[in-house]
This record gives C-alpha cells, sequence and structure tokens, in this order.
C-alpha cells in the first residue's frame, strides 16, 4: 500500500513564458517556452515522442508534443497547430505570455534500440512536429545510425514545416523526399500522398530497417502498410498516436485505444501492439 | 470452500460495538458506513449503532432495487448499494489546483484541502476487491494520483463478510468473494449477538487490543463459517471468465454490440455506481474577472459522448461503440491495463440499469454465438449448420459483419484488414481482406 518514496503532483502545473513565437505556416506557429524566473535546458530535459501538458488560464489544457530543444538557446520549442479554444488562446497570449505547463509525458521514440539501424522516418503535415526532436538527436548521432531517410509530406508547400531544417538534415546525411497533396504555384516537388514516397527508398535492409511514423490516423495506416509491403516487420514500425488527453499520467481514462492508455503506454507505440485496434471503427 | 476459522478469531458482543466507534471516533477518524437514505442503504457518517441499517435488506434484480424490511434485526444483513467507497477515496468533485493572477503573471498553487482520515466500517469482499482495483489506478502507477494516495494511506479498512446474497451478486466468479480474505484491518462476520472478528493488519492488531473482546468460542466460529457459507450458497449468477478477453476482443464487430446497443440508454448509471470505474475530467472553474481559476476533477463516464471528444468529432460517436468501450474495458482491456479484471461481481450495473442490461447475460451471448460459430466450423458441418446460426452472417458467424469496412479507409477502395483473427473466426469467407501476411 505504500508508494514507492515521495513522488511529484502529476497536476502540479508550472508556470512558463513564451520567449518566442516563430510563424511555420498559416496558422502553425513554433514556440519557445522557458520556465518563469528563468532556467531552462538544465532544468528541463524530455526525450524526442514525448508532450507537455500546456495550460492556459481559463481556456484549458492540451497534449502538445515537443518539437525541438534549441542548443544555442534556452528553453524548450512547441509546434502548434490553431484547432480549438485553447490553441487560439494560446495564440493570443504573445511573445512574454504566461502559460502553465506539466510533463514530460509518455514513451518517446526508442532511438536507443535502433541503434546500428537504418530509420525511415514518415510524416504527414503537423505530423513532422514530434519528429523533429528525433531528428534532431538522429543527425547528432549520426555515427550511430546506418542510412538515415525522411519522408514527408503536407496537403500544400506552405504546409510543409521546418523548410529551413531540410538543407541542415541533407547535410547530416538524411535523404530527405517531399511530397504535396495539391500543387502551388511555384513548386516544382512531387505531388502525391506520402506513402507513396517508399518507392524513392532504393535497396532496403528490412531486416534492420526501423520506421518512425506521425501524421493524420489515416496517412500512418497507410504509410505503415506501405512499409509492412515492402517487407519491414511490424515490430520495427513505431508510430505516434493521438487521442484527447487529459491527465496524461493514466488515470483520466480519456486517451484508451482498446488495451493502450496512449498517454501511458504511447503516444509513440509499436505498429503490432496498435494495428488491430487502430483498425476498428468508433474504438 | 472450507472455510476454517483461524486461531486469531476473537469477539465482539453487539452491547460492546459502540465501544468500537468512539474508539475510532477519538482517534480522530470519521467513521463512514451503511445506513438508511434515498430509499437506499448508502454509505454516510455513522456516529452511533442505532444509525446502522438495522432489520433492512435490499432487494436486487436486473434493474430492480428495493428496500425490505428483514424477519430479525441484523445490522448488516444486506449486500451493496448504489455507492461504493469510491466516492470517498475518488471524491465526485476534487479539486486540484488554483491558478491565481498577480501582476500580469500566473501563481499555479496545489490545492491545499483537508485530507480526511476516514474509518470504513461494513465493506464487503467486493469491496475490497475493489479498493486494490483502484489503488492500481490511482496509487501504482509512475504517477501516483495524490488526492488518492493520501486518502487511501489514511483509511481504515473494517469489512464485514457477506452473510446472504443477492441474486445480481456474482463475486465468486470473479473469485472476489464472498469471503474477505485481505486487504483489511479488521474483518467482522455477524452473528445473532455480536461478531467474530479477525485481524488483517498491525495496526487492525492495535485497535483490536483496545476492545472489549473474548476469544471467540468454537461454536461462535462453526456459526459464523456457516453464516458466510449461506452468502456463498446463495450465489446464483455466473460470469464464465476462461478466455473472456479474447472472446470479446475478436468479436469487436460483432452484431451483438448493435442488439445491446438497441436497449442501452448511454445514460452513465452503471460508471457511477461501479466501484471500480475511474474516468474523470478536468473543469476549469473560474471567478467573474477570470483571475482566480480553480481546476476540478469530476467523474466522468465512457457513456458521456463527450467524453471521447477530439478536436474534430467524437471517436465513440454512438451508443454501440460506446457500450462496447465500457464492457471491453471492464471485462478485457483493463487486465492489459492494470494487470486485473476490472470488475468485482458486485452487481450495482445490473441493479442500476433503468433498462436492466445484465454484462453477465450479454457475456453469455457473445459466447453462444461463439459457441455457434465454433460448431458451424466443424468439419462436416458446412452450410446447413451455417443456416442454423443464420441472421445473414457468413459462416464464421463472428466477424464477418464489418459496417465500418464501408468508411473510406482502404487503400483503392480495398478494406483493411481486421482485427487479428482469434477464436473461430480466421479465414471467414466472404471476407473480402484477407490478412495481408506480406512482410510478416
Ligand atoms: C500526445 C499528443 C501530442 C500532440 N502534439 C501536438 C503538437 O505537437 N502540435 C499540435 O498542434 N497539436 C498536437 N496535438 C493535438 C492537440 O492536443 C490538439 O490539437 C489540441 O488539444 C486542440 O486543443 P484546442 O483547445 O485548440 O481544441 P478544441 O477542439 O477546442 O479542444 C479544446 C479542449 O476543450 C475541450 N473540448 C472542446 N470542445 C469540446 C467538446 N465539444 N466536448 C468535449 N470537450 C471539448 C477538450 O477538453 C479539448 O481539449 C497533440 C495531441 C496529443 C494527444
Ligand atoms: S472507460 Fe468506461 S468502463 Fe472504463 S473506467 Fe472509464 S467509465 Fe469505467
Ligand atoms: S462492472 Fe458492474 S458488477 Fe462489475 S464491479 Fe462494476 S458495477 Fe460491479
Ligand atoms: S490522458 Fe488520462 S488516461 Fe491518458
Amino acid at each position: 500500500m505504500t508508494p514507492s518514496a515521495p513522488f511529484v503532483d502529476p497536476w502540479q502545473i508550472h508556470p512558463v513564458q513564451i520567449v518566442e513565437a516563430v510563424p511555420e505556416s498559416e496558422g502553425v506557429t513554433t514556440y519557445r517556452l522557458r520556465y518563469c524566473g528563468g532556467g531552462g535546458k538544465a532544468d528541463y530535459a524530455f526525450q524526442p515522442g514525448q508532450f507537455n501538458m500546456l495550460y492556459v488560464p481559463g481556456a484549458g489544457e492540451m497534449a502538445i508534443s515537443m518539437s525541438g530543444e534549441d542548443r544555442q538557446a534556452e528553453g524548450w520549442l512547441h509546434t502548434v497547430r490553431l484547432a480549438g479554444v485553447v490553441t487560439h488562446a494560446m495564440s493570443r497570449l504573445g511573445v512574454g505570455g504566461v502559460l502553465g505547463m506539466r510533463g514530460p509525458f509518455g514513451k518517446p521514440w526508442p532511438l536507443d534500440n535502433a541503434q546500428g539501424c537504418d530509420v525511415i522516418v514518415v510524416a504527414g503535415g503537423i505530423g513532422l512536429a514530434p519528429l523533429r526532436p528525433a531528428l534532431q538527436q538522429l543527425s547528432a548521432q549520426r555515427s550511430a545510425y546506418g542510412r538515415l531517410a525522411l519522408l514527408y509530406g503536407a496537403r500544400t508547400p506552405s504546409g510543409l514545416l521546418y523548410r529551413n531544417d531540410y538543407a541542415t538534415w541533407q547535410d547530416a546525411g538524411w535523404q530527405v523526399e517531399l511530397t504535396v497533396d495539391r500543387h502551388e504555384p511555384g513548386w516544382t516537388g512531387r505531388v502525391g500522398v506520402v506513402p507513396q514516397l517508399f518507392d524513392r527508398l532504393r535497396g532496403l535492409n528490412t531486416g534492420r530497417t526501423v520506421v518512425f511514423i506521425c501524421g493524420p490516423e489515416v496517412m500512418i495506416l497507410f504509410a505503415a502498410r506501405a512499409a509492412l509491403a515492402r517487407g519491414i516487420p511490424p515490430q520495427q514500425i513505431w508510430v505516434s498516436l493521438e487521442r484527447h488527453m487529459q491527465c496524461g499520467v493514466g488515470m483520466c481514462g480519456h486517451c484508451q485505444l482498446g488495451p493502450l492508455l496512449l498517454c501511458r503506454d504511447g503516444p509513440v507505440v509499436r505498429y503490432d501492439h496498435a494495428e488491430r485496434w487502430l483498425q476498428v471503427e468508433g474504438l | 470452500m472450507v472455510d476454517q476459522a483461524t486461531a486469531d478469531e476473537q469477539y465482539l458482543a453487539k452491547a460492546d460495538f459502540q465501544v468500537l466507534l468512539d474508539l475510532l471516533a477519538g482517534e480522530g477518524y470519521e467513521v463512514i458506513g451503511p445506513t438508511l437514505g434515498e430509499g437506499a442503504i448508502v454509505y454516510g457518517p455513522l456516529r452511533s449503532v442505532a444509525d446502522l441499517p438495522r432489520g433492512w435488506t435490499d432487494e436486487q434484480e436486473a434493474g430492480h432495487y428495493r428496500l425490505v424490511r428483514r424477519n430479525d434485526e441484523a445490522w448488516f444483513g444486506f449486500v451493496v448499494g448504489p455507492q461504493s467507497w469510491k466516492q470517498y477515496l475518488f471524491p465526485p468533485r476534487t479539486r486540484l489546483l488554483t491558478a491565481k493572477c498577480e501582476h500580469g503573471t500566473w501563481k499555479m498553487q496545489p490545492a491545499e484541502e483537508p485530507v480526511p482520515k476516514y474509518a470504513f466500517l461494513g465493506v464487503r469482499a467486493c469491496e475490497l476487491a475493489a479498493l486494490d482495483v483502484q489503488d492500481r489506478v490511482f496509487m501504482h502507477s509512475a504517477f501516483p494520483d495524490p488526492h488518492y494516495v493520501q486518502r487511501r494511506q489514511q483509511a481504515l479498512v473494517i469489512a464485514v463478510n457477506c452473510t446472504q446474497a443477492a441474486p445480481t451478486c456474482f463475486c465468486t466468479s470473479m473469485a472476489t468473494g464472498p469471503r474477505c480474505r485481505q486487504g483489511f484491518d479488521l474483518a467482522l462476520t455477524e452473528l445473532a449477538e455480536g461478531f467474530v472478528l479477525e485481524i488483517g493488519s498491525p495496526r487492525g492488531r492495535e485497535l483490536a487490543a483496545r476492545l472489549p473482546l473474548a476469544p471467540a468460542s468454537e461454536q461462535q466460529c462453526r456459526d459464523a463459517a456457516d453464516a458466510r457459507a449461506q452468502a456463498e450458497q446463495q450465489i446464483t449468477r455466473h460470469l464464465a471468465t476462461a478466455g473472456l478477453r479474447e472472446l470479446l476482443l475478436s468479436n469487436l464487430n460483432h452484431p451483438h454490440w448493435d442488439e445491446v446497443a438497441a436497449r442501452c440508454l448511454s445514460c452513465a448509471n452503471c460508471t457511477m455506481v461501479c466501484p471500480t470505474c475511474f474516468c474523470s475530467s478536468v473543469e476549469e472553474v473560474s471567478d467573474l474577472l477570470g483571475e482566480q481559476i480553480a481546476r476540478e476533477r469530476v467523474w466522468d463516464s465512457c457513456f458521456n459522448p463527450q467524453f471521447s471528444y477530439v478536436h474534430g468529432g467524437l471517436v465513440r460517436h454512438n451508443i454501440r461503440s460506446r457500450y462496447r468501450q465500457w464492457l471491453t474495458h471492464k471485462l478485457a482491456t483493463w487486465h492489459d491495463q492494470f494487470g486485473t479484471s476490472g470488475c468485482v461481481g458486485c452487481g450495482r450495473c445490473i441493479s442500476w440499469c433503468p433498462v436492466g442490461i445484465d454484462l453477465t447475460q450479454e457475456v453469455a451471448g457473445f459466447r453462444a454465438a461463439a459457441d455457434r460459430a465454433l460448431f458451424d466450423r466443424r468439419p462436416g458441418a458446412g452450410e446447413h449448420a451455417a443456416s442454423v446460426s443464420g441472421q445473414g452472417r457468413g459462416p464464421s458467424g463472428l466477424s464477418a459483419s464489418r459496417p465500418f469496412l464501408q468508411q473510406p479507409r482502404g487503400e483503392a477502395g480495398r478494406p483493411l484488414p481486421d482485427e487479428a483473427p482469434e477464436l473461430g473466426q480466421s479465414d471467414a469467407p466472404g471476407s473480402e481482406s484477407p490478412r495481408s501476411t506480406e512482410g510478416r
């Protein structure tokens, strides 16, 4: 009946300040946050793929993944797409604004287990946000991994996030493949859906390739199937899934997907642990 | 079941019972126990033995609960009512935090509410099991809930063995009762003039040392064992748990869900009365100026449509999917999440369902369908047997009906494969989507 030693109150929200807000694309902004009263990287550590619960007083809380850490500056990043009440309230705060935060929560991308493997990162739209810290870490530890490829798509060319990063990633040895659903003037790249980008990858070493996928659920399913179709076993495919989250720590029941409590057992889960449930409508 | 008296058994006369209540009050405990109220036996503060529902019992059936006079003056001659102890450890509304705007910045403070020190008197075996289930959710977690943990650690648990059962009880199926075996400080078995008392913890032993007890006589121990045996003998309801998780999870698109959905009102009663359901939502409670905000956790339910809200819509948008969530969570996925069933067999959801839906019956419905399907699939059973199972389903019966496949999810109109084939449902003829095996 005794819990393990003293514990932190998972409900306690800490004040954080927006130190920078960079528009990425229509309705999408990357915020750099730090704890109020200073404190940045040293006070806050997370693993790529984890999320925070961000709180705007009066509006509510929401789950937002970390989209990067800033090596030069203090703090950490969140890329937020305007959706409803809380995201809009956050966008009104502006630089200097104070909001609340608890976290980090959730299971990260299994980067350590992937050492020595080829890594294919597949993202759709805002789904690149939770993968960016993984891209950063994989780039930083380039020699520990085999071949690296990013397959990324958005609805429109202007919806592609982190456009300044692509060259950096390519320099770090990434094969970067982009696609969009809809053409826009000036776009000379590919038009089509993300799973088709698997065709750009030649000579896969399927036995030692790891795939990380995040994006809209339908896109995740198709991307995973594309990977399976090319012979990559489901145990080597990891997906980041989204359900409504309230507690973030496995005690409110909101984020269930069959046996998974996605805040606690996810958001990053192995595909063979999720596949069966993703295919049931209304689960 | 052999129910041997332990050497530790003591006897507390009813005439001395008030001493226990006074002792607990003297120790600063708020004693909570069964009492009459709201046309039912509910839990509330107990100051005197006169507060107990002496001489009353509960009559229960699917969709039915009624208080009736007993023909004796038993103090604990009933089973369980609409309430459970969870309302004390996981209150229907808990303040988690306050946020205050000071000089343009927000100060967030944990809610500092006094933690009540409860003594629960009259906890049944199934309820001890329910406490354990909620302990796993709120306490044995990487992030324990401080509100639950503080209440739970202070709480004293005095169990009372059932000496009768209701037709809605099925604790024997869930291996949770009717005998109280663990998780209590003291456990009592009621006799006509007193209680046989067992000690379950060091705290219970300390307390017992201060009570006017006598060693229980052999006769008293025998009578107590008989009284407990009577409860066990009265249990008629049954839930077959073997293979239950897979039975339900391999039939997530079975037509039987539609049948239940047609009866279910999605009223959430079953989750409110259930001693293990833990779902909650957090509300923002703001003052008029919006300068002082409290965040409060309130009970919620998977039967509330908004519970599955995600930006852009509801995941469980019909009663079928919500009832399915409830039943499969209770009996199947709870095992994955918390290493135990989410059902302790107390029968509350059966009695308090306005339309009398009974989960044991629903499970039996799925079993019957599975058995039919297995029968149909025997070599030689073939076409003829398939028509017996009828209902326009494929011969495998169980999973051929997949209305969701009409949704535009499949690549180029090809539906996604169904969930992994399990019990009696692999390679269903007529299924247009043989499970892809490439790359496995
Ligand atoms: C693990 C995880 C990581 C995520 N990472 C990101 C990310 O990096 N970037 C990003 O942009 N998004 C991310 N999301 C999605 C993000 O959480 C949602 O877009 C966000 O919660 C939307 O909040 P909102 O208030 O703007 O939208 P709303 O739809 O208004 O929801 C607001 C809140 O109000 C409540 N609510 C509103 N309407 C209703 C209703 N009708 N019924 C019940 N409740 C209601 C809900 O509690 C909801 O959280 C992530 C989600 C998860 C689960
Ligand atoms: S999801 Fe439903 S059945 Fe499961 S704990 Fe929550 S309310 Fe109870
Ligand atoms: S599901 Fe029903 S029988 Fe089982 S513990 Fe909950 S209320 Fe009791
Ligand atoms: S968000 Fe509360 S259980 Fe996952």
